[in-house]
């Protein structure tokens, strides 16, 4: 009775802490609307929101730029959050992230063979490309990584990661040798950058990215009995392979879209799950909600940095993901006893 | 059923053991005698070989031309000049890399964890990158910079990696984040760069052979030496490394001290290599392992992967040359391709044999 009484008690708190988060998300939002190499006031901001006709430059800006690129950096931060708390999941590796297992360097690969061998130089051509790379890249690094007795340990999918990126990484260089155009359009994709992606690119990654969080906030339940191990699960009655292989595919949706959208971006998948159990406990029930709000507020964050910081220009979100993840990554590294896993 | 042995069979059991040391050992010397007529064909293919052909008597001529005092006029720009220097600096590169990567993988005591995977060269190719890039230096300065960054990488891997003691797991995972890190300063600037420059900077972190001169050679030929030097000493610990912490520290050895040692050296070849020709992709990974599998059971692996190391290095730098007609490409493109086919293929059949820890 006690135990129930606290796990309410617990589960109301949890709900408290993401309404909290969901109101500092749509602060975040507002402020990424605002903020820029032009700052608009917050009262035109709202009154765009709601006229759709409203003119003037602002409200142009809001409507062409500001407006898809917030909405863009919600969903592929909420994708990247989930991703990665399904990733270390699934893999039972709390170093689980897109980077690091391989999807970035696929995604970049097919990228540059498709503005090499095919000329296509259009965000949305980037798109598909970068979805197929990165799918064909985890299938790899996951399936090498399997083989033996053990299965996807840390270390041994962190090895196959890196050594597919290094695989990948020298075709990609190759590429980028023989053509100075591909290298010209690549140096920029490659940074990981929100900027720029307007209205169309928003609109053909939307219905993959909402699919899948839609998908990922439902295997909540499967990577808690997964995180018992394979035997137990099962004694729980779940389909395991079924269970995996629903969570691999949003995983490879999400993730994929991510970078596919926006470039690779790293570190965010990786720290933002930490967090979350950090706040919320081992339950993935709590941990999937939870890493969807808080990386979308972390790559808003990293994003209204980025245009500030280096005025006139931008700091593309991706370097200071990176400048802020590294460091945490380290520190996680150090703290915890991985080996445990 | 067993029955304990008797007297007369333990002397037999004495000779066999020693009859099986003496088939590893004939082994050894078999695949490093192997080893050096390659290389040695390699580098005679290498002198050879090219646009303006030479023949070997000519070679011997220019090669001895030094002490004999005849001259030939244009072969001996191509043979002293280029060919030379050129084969001279594969070699020395081969053998810093090759070492380099059996002593990560030995110390670390995973196959996959060389040099090129866990950061280092990242550091290295960072620097450089922002040494073309933002500073536009060339030739010595850019070594400089090419080693500054491997050994300041390395040392950073290495103090962030320490937490009593320094676990081979931890330096791993390390530094595959540092190397991410490193990737993305690299990017950054690239995205601020002119487009030459990017250019240039690329061209420089395929790892090539163009432009070597016998200064280079002859420098990086004698850091290698002393740097083997410092290595034998060494040995019996890098042996006992690979059987584990626990059972080092039973046989006597200082493990931290020697794994420290032991990775110095290995940075301190693979930064200076690298400063030399920029980062010859995989030879550093590729090497270890094609030892290993020539010698079997038989150990000292360092010499045999040293031997790789040089052999797979004048090799790709050959088929760089000869592959495509009139274009000549970098060393690296060559590795990169072999490497990651090779790389790949090692992954699955290390996994299966659950050789990874």
């Amino acid at each position: 009775m006690a135990a129930t009484l606290a796990h309410t008690a617990r589960s109301r708190t949890l709900a408290a802490g993401l309404a909290l988060l969901v109101a500092l998300l749509m602060l975040m939002s507002l402020a990424s609307l605002a903020v820029g190499a032009r700052a608009i006031p917050l009262g035109e901001v709202v009154g765009a929101l709601f006229d759709p006709n409203a003119g003037g430059t602002n409200a142009t800006i809001l409507r062409e730029l500001r407006i898809p690129r917030t909405l863009l950096a919600l969903l592929v931060g909420a994708a990247i959050g989930l991703s990665g708390a399904i990733m270390q999941g699934v893999t039972r590796n709390p170093l689980a992230d897109p980077g690091l297992l391989g999807i970035n360097s696929g995604a970049a690969l097919f990228v540059v063979l498709g503005i090499s061998l095919f000329g296509l130089t259009t965000l949305t051509a980037y798109v598909w490309l970068g979805f197929g790379g990165a799918a064909v890249a985890t299938v790899l690094v996951y399936a090498v990584a399997s083989l033996g007795r053990e299965g996807a340990t840390p270390i041994k999918l962190a090895l196959a990661g890196a050594a597919i990126t290094a695989a990948f990484g020298s075709i990609t260089t190759g590429a980028l040798m023989i053509d100075a155009t591909t290298l010209d359009a690549f140096r920029f994709w490659q940074v990981g950058s929100l900027a720029g992606r307007g209205t169309d690119i928003l609109v053909s990654i939307a219905p993959f990215l909402a699919a899948g969080i839609a998908l990922a906030l439902v295997t909540g339940r499967l990577l808690d009995a997964m995180a018992l191990g394979d035997d137990i699960a099962r004694g729980l009655g779940q389909r395991v392979m079924l269970a995996r292989g629903i969570a691999a595919l949003a995983w490879i949706v999400l993730a994929g879209g991510a970078t596919a959208a926006a470039g690779p971006i790293a570190f965010v998948g990786l720290t933002v799950p930490h967090a979350a159990r950090a706040i919320t406990g081992p339950s993935y029930r709590w941990i999937l909600p939870y890493s969807a709000v808080m990386a979308p507020i972390l790559l808003l964050g990293a994003d209204i940095l980025g245009r500030v910081l280096a005025p006139p220009g931008e700091l593309q979100v991706g370097i200071v993901t990176a400048a802020l993840g590294a460091p945490l990554f380290i520190f996680l590294v150090r703290r915890r006893r991985l080996a445990e896993l | 059923m067993n029955t304990m042995p008797q007297p007369h069979e333990f002397i037999d059991i004495g000779a066999d053991v020693a009859g099986i040391r003496e088939a590893l050992a004939r082994r050894w010397a078999i695949v490093v005698g192997g080893l050096v007529i390659v290389m040695l064909g390699l580098f005679v293919a290498a002198m050879v070989m090219g646009d303006f052909p030479v023949t070997p008597k000519q070679i011997v001529t220019s090669l001895l031309s030094p002490f004999t005092g005849t001259t030939q006029k244009g072969i001996d720009f191509i043979v002293l000049g280029v060919r030379l220097p050129r084969a001279l600096v594969a070699i020395a590169a081969g053998i810093a890399f090759g070492i380099s990567g059996v002593l990560f993988q030995g110390v670390l005591r995973n196959p996959l964890a060389s040099p090129d995977i866990i950061g280092i060269t990242m550091g290295s190719s960072t620097t450089a990158v922002a040494a073309i890039i933002l500073f536009h230096l060339g030739g010595g300065w850019l070594a400089a910079a090419a080693l500054v960054g491997g050994l300041g990488t390395a040392g950073l891997i290495y103090l962030l990696a320490w937490h009593q003691g320094v676990s081979p797991y931890r330096v791993v995972l390390v530094g595959i984040g540092i190397g991410a890190m490193m990737t993305a300063i690299m990017s950054y600037i690239f995205t601020r760069a002119r487009l030459v420059e990017v250019q240039e900077a690329v061209t420089w972190l395929t790892g090539s052979l163009n432009g070597s001169q016998m200064k280079d050679a002859l420098q990086l030929g004698a850091e290698v030496v002393v740097l083997c030097l410092l290595l034998i000493p060494l040995s019996r610990a890098a042996g006992a490394l690979e059987l584990g912490d626990d059972t080092a520290r039973a046989l006597g050895s200082r493990v931290e001290r020697a794994r420290f040692l032991l990775l110095g050296v290995g940075v301190a070849l693979c930064a200076l290599a690298t400063a030399v020709t920029g980062p010859i992709a995989f030879v550093a990974l590729m090497a270890g392992p094609i030892a290993r599998l020539l010698l079997g059971p038989s150990g000292g692996a360092i010499v045999p992967a040293a031997l790789v190391g040089a052999a797979v290095t004048l090799g790709a730098d050959l088929i760089a040359q000869h592959l495509l007609f009139g274009v000549q490409l970098p060393v690296g493109v060559v590795t990169g391709g072999i490497g990651a086919l090779f790389l790949i293929a090692m992954l699955i059949t290390a996994n299966r044999t659950g050789r990874t820890s």
